[in-house]
């Protein structure tokens, strides 16, 4: 099995593959590219991101034909498909920072502002957060449970337009998406690189779903 | 809801930990790696390391510890010292760090925390504001490593570099630093309850009762400590088990 990991720019992408290949423990072959090609032929495929929505969108449109890909091997083929961080976010439809910008539009709904009404909550929020999965028995979720805790940093947040899209959240001055999904799309907010057993046996999960 | 960080932090110099790290099943006292990878299963919420290398040439050793220990530790890591150029930053973030921390370059030139923060997203750069107590209630930026004073107020200059785009505020009391007095909790509040980004108290912790004191009066969302973890006075268990104890959240 060969995953791609999309390599875009944004940020540091040895983190993603190292903690992919160790979930994967040789059962998969893990590559970061910038070739619409390699996409196209990997079996699953990871969006990572960090940084700013327009600034990762735009760095994702300037590889040219790589969205493309994406939506072939992805929306078409329905390959298993995982953003993570600015790489979930990039899923909605619009992202609002530093204006307004089409994302993907893969689920529905806005990427805006975290922005708690208790004043005392620290924007980014940053640190570990207690996941409360909506919907028990994802596949993708096989072995993530109900108060595991991973690790955040983000002060945007996606509010999807169908709650059934959203498959956890966690409490942060009210309920924030942490995890979203739809048929063969994962999307989670946190970092599973960098989330210990917790974000190792999520990939596993995300490695071994056949949607 | 979100829970509070215990940050054990590592100095570093040419690519050795130089502080004695006193874990009992330690192999090699001053392998940065191993350390990193005792602190990751012993549940640290993320790992700091301070280098502390004077010479440029051997800063190279740090960015080979940086790769080995991302390669091993799925945890988030800050590192910290001589970060000068957004070189600096590119080759530790591809190096494997999730954060660097900006200390010296920061006072010198705020703009160069914006320069950062565009580049490479807020939530990666962390300022590191090493401060002393001038007046009551007036306190005063420094620099290399406590013996420079800057005549800038530590609090106003706290504010600059959150709205310039750091992402993180690492403050530490130059005044208490290895004193095992506690954090200068006046500081940590004062600079706190001036900016809505996250603050890390560190220097002078030498009870588990300063950790508390760090979150619950300091208004710190994490707390940095080295000795205590390293000469095994504490473990990080029983550092988060007594601030949970006192109330407080905390991943257990």
């Amino acid at each position: 099995m060969q995953v791609a990991i999309v390599d875009y720019g944004a940020g540091n992408l040895r983190s993603a593959e190292k903690a992919l290949a160790a979930a994967a423990k040789d059962s998969a072959r893990v590559i970061v590219t910038a070739d619409p090609d390699a996409v196209r032929k990997a079996d699953r495929i990871v969006l990572p991101g960090v940084g700013a929505f327009a600034a990762c969108k735009h760095g994702l449109d300037s590889l040219p034909g790589m969205v493309e890909a994406l939506e072939e091997a992805v929306l078409k083929q329905g390959k298993p498909f995982l953003g993570i961080c600015v790489g979930m976010q990039l899923m909605a439809s619009v992202g609002v920072e530093f204006g307004t910008h089409k994302g993907l539009d893969w689920i529905k709904g806005k990427v805006v502002v975290l922005d708690p009404a208790d004043k005392s909550l620290r924007i980014p929020q940053m640190g570990w957060n207690d996941l409360k999965l909506a919907h028990v028995g994802h596949r993708a979720l096989a072995a993530t449970r109900n108060g595991d805790h991973a690790y955040f940093v983000h002060s945007f947040h996606f509010v999807a337009d169908r709650s059934q899209d959203v498959l956890a959240t966690v409490e942060y001055g009210g309920p924030v998406t942490a995890i979203i999904g739809r048929d063969n799309l994962l999307g989670v907010q946190f970092h599973p690189e960098k989330s210990q057993q917790v974000g190792l046996t999520l990939l596993a999960s995300f490695l071994k779903w056949n949607p | 809801m979100l829970k509070m960080r215990v940050i054990p932090c590592l100095d570093v110099k040419d690519g050795r930990t130089v502080k004695g790290v006193n874990f009992v099943n330690l192999v090699d006292a001053g392998d940065p790696v191993e350390q990193a990878t005792l602190y990751d299963e012993a549940g640290a919420d993320e790992l700091c390391f301070l280098d502390i290398t004077a010479s440029h040439e051997n800063r190279d050793t740090l960015y080979d510890v940086v790769a080995k220990t991302a390669s091993v530790c799925f945890m988030p890591l800050t590192v910290g010292g001589g970060v000068r150029r957004i070189e600096d930053i590119r080759k530790l973030l591809l190096a494997g760090a999730d954060k660097v921390s900006i200390n010296t370059a920061a006072v010198k030139e705020p703009a160069f925390v914006r320069q950062a923060a565009e580049k490479f997203g807020a939530q990666c750069i962390t300022v590191s504001i090493d401060a002393k107590q001038v007046a009551p209630e007036r306190y005063e930026i420094f620099t290399h490593g406590g013996r420079n004073p800057t005549g800038i107020d530590a609090v106003a200059f706290a504010r600059q570099v959150a709205e310039l785009g750091a992402g993180e505020l690492l403050v530490t009391s130059m005044d208490r630093d290895g004193t095992k007095q506690g954090y200068n909790i006046p500081l940590t509040r004062a600079i706190a309850d001036a900016v809505r980004v996250p603050v890390i108290a560190s220097g002078g912790v030498g009870t588990l009762d300063h950790l508390v004191e760090g979150i619950r009066d300091g208004h710190a969302t994490a707390v940095l400590a080295a000795s205590i973890f390293h000469f095994g006075e504490f473990t990080i268990g029983q550092a988060k088990a007594h601030m949970a104890k006192a109330g407080l959240p905390m991943r257990q």
